[in-house]
C-alpha cells in the first residue's frame, strides 16, 4: 500500500430490524389498510428492497384523523402538562438508547453516510425532544398568553432527506403543546418513522397521540384536505408547498410551511480561506445537497475566486463517495431515481447554458443512485442552476466584485430560506447579515441545526419558523382575553 | 526569494497570510478525528507511525544506561518480531548526542539519525551567542539533527525579524551536516493565527521540519494545531516548490492518537507527506502501544504490557 487507502469499515446492519411488512400506526397500533394496498421501500445504495408499506387511501386517512381528534378531546387535551413532558422525556431517552439502531436503518432507508445518521441526525432528533420536553410546564410564561390552548389535530407531511430530524421538528413542538397529530413520512423514507411509533408504544404514550399513516402525494392530500384537522404543517417542496396553501384558503385550517431554497453562501476576501473552503463543502455536500437550506450557490469575491475555487477543487478530490454504510463516505447514495433524474435534468440545462462543469474522479457504484460532487462555474444569474433549487451534491459558483453586489446576487431569488457569510470582519458580518433576506443566516458556519433556534424562511421559502419559541408559536392558540 | 529578510518585508507578507477561524479549525479536526481505520489500513498505519518516531528522551535523569536502553528499543522495537521497522530517529539532549551516535553504530542502527534539542532548549531564553555554541556543540557530538526552540517572547512582542534571523543563523550553522527542525512551542503561541504565521516564518528561515512542541509546555500537539501546520506546509509547497517536515510532539499516546495524526496528513498536506523524511512523532509512551495494538492485529489477542518491553 503507497497510499493511505482507508479499509472498508462498514457499520453492521445486524442491528436493525427492519420488519418485512409494515401496517398503518393508527390507534397505539399497527394497522392494515383497509384496501390492503402497500408499496415498496428501497435501500437507494443497492436497489434492494427493504420492506414492504401499507398505503394509506382516503379512508385509512379519516381513520387516523378520527383517532386523533378522540385522543385530543378525551386525553391528550386533559392531561397535564407537566406530564406531557414527561413522555417527551421519556421518547428523548429512548431515542438515545437505540440511537445506533435508528442510525442503521436510516441510512439503510435513506442512502446518506452512517457518519451523518449517526452523528447528526439522530442526535439531533433526540435534541428536539429534550428541548420541547422542557417547555411543557413553561407554556404560560412563553409570552403566549396567560393559558395557552392547542390547537387540535395536526396533519404533519415530511420530506425525505431528513426522515427521523424532520419527524422530531414536527411532532415534539405539537405533542407539548397538548396536539394530537396524524404524520404521513416520505413515501421513499418511511422507515424511522415507524420506528418511531414503536418508540410511542415503548414510552407507553397514550394511544393515538401520534398516528403514522404511510403513502404518497395522494395520501398526503387527502391528509390536507380533511375537514377536521386543525392545522398543516408541511415540510417539502415550494410547488406542494403553494397547492397546500391553495387547498386550505377557504378553511380555518392553519399551515406552516417550509419550501425550498437556494441559499447563497458568500465568500468575502477577508475570509479565512481554508475554514470557508470547509464550509461550501458541508454547505453543499451535506447530506448529498439533498438539504432545503444548501449553500447551492457559492457568491465569491473576484479578488480571491481563484484561491477559492483551487482549493474547494482539492479538497473536493477528498470526499469519499461510496458505500453508506461505510463509516468514512461523505457523500452517499441520491435518495431515488426521480432525485437523480431531477439533478440529470437541470444540470444537463447548466452545461447547454455554458456554465463549466467540473468533478473530482472518483468511481461510482454500479447499483443504486448517484451523483458525483460537482461544481459549475462561470454561472451567471440568469442559468437555471442558478436559479433553481436541484437538491443534490451540485454546486453553482458565482462572482462579485463589491459587497454591495454580493449582496444585491445573494438576494435576487425567489427563495430566502438560508445565507452563509465568510469574513474574518465582525463588522461586515453584521452589516451583511441586516441586508440578507432570508430566515437562517450563518456566519463563518453552515448548516448548524439546534432546536432552540428558529428555522424557517423568507418569500418562496415558507410560512412560520421551526424551532424555538417561535417555532412553538405555530402549534398553540394565544390566550387573547389574558394578554388584551 | 519570496521576501528579502527584511522585518518589513517578513511583516508585510504574514499580514497578507489568510486568517485562521479557530471555530472551523476546530471542527474540521473533530471531523478527521472520526474517520474508521481498520484491518489492512491499520495494519499499514501502525508499521508507518512506528517508522515515524522520533523516540524522545528529554529528562534530567538521562544517562548513557538509560539512552543506550532506548537505542537498542530504537533499532528493534520488539526483539520477539523482526518485521516490525526501526524507529524514524532518536532525539536526546546535546550531551547524550554522542553516547546515542555511537551506540547506535554499534548495534546496526547506522541509519537512524540523532536528533539533539539545541539552542537553550527547551525555554529558548538564553543569548544568540550560546545558541550558537550549543547547536555546534550537538553537531560536533555526530548530531544529524537538531530540534531547536523559537524565541516565543520575541514572537508575542512583534520582533518577528528577530525570530527569522535566529533561525537563520542557526540554518547556516547545520548547513548540509544537519536537518533543522524548528520549534514553535504552539502552546505559547496560543492563538491559530500565530501558529500559521510562525510556521511560514520557520519555513521562510530555512527550517526542514516544523515541530509543534518541546514536550515541557501543555497543550502541546493537539490535533487543530497540526492540521494548521500541515495546511502551511501544503500551501508553501503550492508556493515555492518545496516540501516542508511537520512533527507534532507531545501528548500523542496511543495508537489512536497517532493514527488520527496520519489521517490528518492524508487528508491536509496529502500522502505524500506520509512518510518519515516528511512526517514525524515525537513521541515516547506511544512505542509501545503501537507494540501491543501491532501484536493485537496478529495474534487477535491483546498482550498485556509486560510483553513489550519498558525501554
Amino acid at each position: 500500500m503507497s497510499n493511505f487507502e482507508y479499509a472498508s469499515a462498514p457499520e453492521s446492519k445486524a442491528i436493525a430490524n427492519i420488519a418485512t411488512s409494515y401496517g398503518l400506526f393508527i390507534g397505539g397500533k399497527f394497522v392494515d389498510p383497509r384496501k390492503g394496498k402497500s408499496f415498496e421501500t428501497i435501500n437507494p445504495a443497492t436497489e434492494e428492497v427493504l420492506s414492504k408499506i401499507g398505503y394509506a387511501d382516503k379512508l385509512d386517512v379519516d381513520l387516523a384523523v378520527k383517532s386523533a381528534r378522540s385522543a385530543f378531546t378525551k386525553i391528550w387535551s386533559k392531561t397535564p402538562a407537566k406530564e406531557r413532558g414527561k413522555y417527551l422525556y421519556r421518547i428523548a431517552r429512548i431515542l438515545q438508547e437505540r440511537a445506533r439502531e435508528f442510525a442503521v436503518v436510516e441510512t439503510l432507508d435513506n442512502g446518506k453516510p452512517i457518519r451523518e445518521s449517526r452523528d447528526t441526525d439522530i442526535p439531533l432528533a433526540a435534541a428536539h425532544f429534550f428541548y420541547h420536553a422542557g417547555w411543557a410546564d413553561k407554556l404560560e410564561y412563553a409570552g403566549f398568553g396567560n393559558k395557552p390552548k392547542p390547537v387540535g389535530v395536526v396533519g404533519q407531511i415530511i420530506p425525505w432527506n431528513f426522515p427521523l430530524l424532520m419527524l422530531a421538528w414536527k411532532i415534539a413542538p405539537a405533542l407539548v403543546a397538548g396536539n394530537t397529530v396524524v404524520l404521513k413520512p416520505a413515501e421513499t423514507t418511511p422507515l424511522t418513522a415507524l420506528l418511531f411509533a414503536q418508540v410511542c408504544q415503548q414510552a407507553g404514550l397514550p394511544e393515538s397521540v401520534v398516528n403514522i399513516i404511510t403513502g404518497d402525494g395522494i395520501t398526503g392530500a387527502a391528509l390536507v384536505n380533511h375537514p377536521d384537522i386543525n392545522k398543516v404543517a408541511f415540510t417539502g417542496s415550494t410547488e406542494v408547498g403553494k397547492a397546500i396553501a391553495r387547498s386550505i384558503s377557504a378553511t380555518n385550517k392553519r399551515a406552516t410551511l417550509e419550501l425550498g431554497g437556494k441559499a447563497a453562501n458568500l465568500v468575502f476576501e477577508d475570509a479565512a480561506i481554508d475554514e470557508a473552503v470547509e464550509g461550501i463543502v458541508n454547505g453543499i455536500f451535506f447530506n448529498q445537497g439533498h438539504v432545503c437550506c444548501a449553500g447551492s450557490r457559492l457568491l465569491v469575491q473576484e479578488n480571491v475566486a481563484d484561491e477559492v475555487l483551487e482549493k474547494l477543487k482539492a479538497r473536493m478530490s477528498l470526499i469519499r463517495v461510496g458505500d453508506p454504510m461505510d463509516k468514512n463516505t461523505d457523500l452517499g447514495a441520491i435518495n431515488s431515481k426521480e432525485q437523480l433524474k431531477r439533478i440529470h435534468e437541470i444540470t444537463k440545462s447548466g452545461d447547454a447554458e455554458g456554465a463549466n462543469r467540473w468533478s473530482p474522479e472518483c468511481k461510482l457504484p454500479s447499483k443504486g443512485f448517484w451523483y458525483p460532487p460537482t461544481i459549475f462555474t462561470g454561472v451567471s444569474q440568469s442559468h437555471r442552476i442558478a436559479r433553481e433549487e436541484i437538491f443534490g451534491p451540485v454546486l453553482s459558483v458565482l462572482t462579485f466584485r463589491t459587497p454591495a453586489e454580493g449582496i444585491e446576487k445573494a438576494n435576487n431569488t425567489m427563495y430566502g430560506l438560508s445565507a452563509g457569510i465568510w469574513s474574518d470582519k465582525g463588522a461586515k458580518i453584521l452589516w451583511a447579515a441586516k441586508q440578507l433576506k432570508a430566515g437562517v443566516i450563518w456566519s463563518n458556519t453552515f448548516n448548524k441545526f439546534d432546536p432552540a433556534s428558529p428555522f424557517g424562511g423568507y418569500k418562496e421559502s415558507g410560512w412560520g419558523r421551526e424551532g424555538g419559541r417561535h417555532g412553538l408559536s405555530g402549534y398553540l392558540k394565544s390566550d387573547v382575553k389574558a394578554s388584551k | 526569494m519570496i521576501i528579502d529578510g527584511s522585518e518589513s518585508s517578513l511583516k508585510k507578507f504574514l499580514a497578507e497570510l489568510s486568517p485562521v477561524d479557530q471555530v472551523g479549525a476546530e471542527a474540521r479536526a473533530v471531523m478527521l478525528a472520526t474517520r474508521s481505520i481498520k484491518t489492512t489500513s491499520k495494519a499499514w498505519a501502525i508499521d508507518t507511525a512506528i517508522s515515524m518516531i522520533d523516540l524522545t528522551t528529554l529528562e534530567g535523569a538521562d544517562s548513557p544506561g538509560k539512552v543506550r536502553a532506548l537505542c537498542a528499543k530504537a533499532v528493534r522495537p520488539d526483539p520477539t518480531d523482526s518485521t516490525v521497522p526501526s524507529v524514524g530517529a532518536i532525539c536526546v539532549y546535546n550531551d547524550m548526542v554522542k553516547i546515542t551516535r555511537s551506540e547506535l553504530d554499534a548495534i546496526g542502527g547506522k541509519d537512524i539519525p540523532v536528533a539533539a534539542v539545541a539552542t537553550a532548549f527547551p525555554s529558548g531564553r538564553a543569548s544568540i551567542a550560546v545558541k550558537k555554541i550549543d547547536t555546534q556543540d550537538a553537531l560536533d557530538a555526530g548530531a544529524n539533527e537538531i530540534d531547536m526552540v523559537i524565541d516565543r517572547g520575541a514572537f508575542l512582542s512583534g520582533k518577528i525579524g528577530e525570530v527569522f534571523d535566529e533561525i537563520k543563523t542557526i540554518k547556516e550553522i547545520c548547513g548540509n551536516k544537519a536537518h533543522l527542525k524548528v520549534i514553535l512551542e504552539t502552546g505559547e503561541l496560543v492563538t491559530y493565527d500565530n501558529v500559521r504565521k510562525a510556521s511560514y516564518l520557520a519555513m521562510l528561515a530555512g527550517a526542514d521540519f516544523i515541530k509543534t512542541s518541546t514536550g515541557k509546555v501543555s497543550p502541546a500537539a493537539t490535533a487543530p494545531v497540526v492540521l494548521v501546520m500541515l495546511e502551511a506546509v501544503r500551501d508553501y509547497f503550492a508556493l515555492t516548490g518545496s516540501r516542508i517536515g511537520v512533527k507534532p510532539a507531545g501528548g500523542i499516546r496511543t495508537t489512536k492518537d497517532a493514527i488520527k495524526q496520519l489521517v490528518l496528513v492524508n487528508e491536509t498536506a496529502g500522502s505524500e507527506w506520509l512518510k518519515p523524511s516528511l512526517f514525524r512523532i515525537g513521541a515516547s509512551a506511544l512505542l509501545n502501544d503501537l507494540l501491543m495494538q501491532r501484536m493485537k492485529l496478529r495474534t487477535g489477542h491483546y498482550a498485556g504490557a509486560n510483553y513489550v518491553t519498558v525501554d
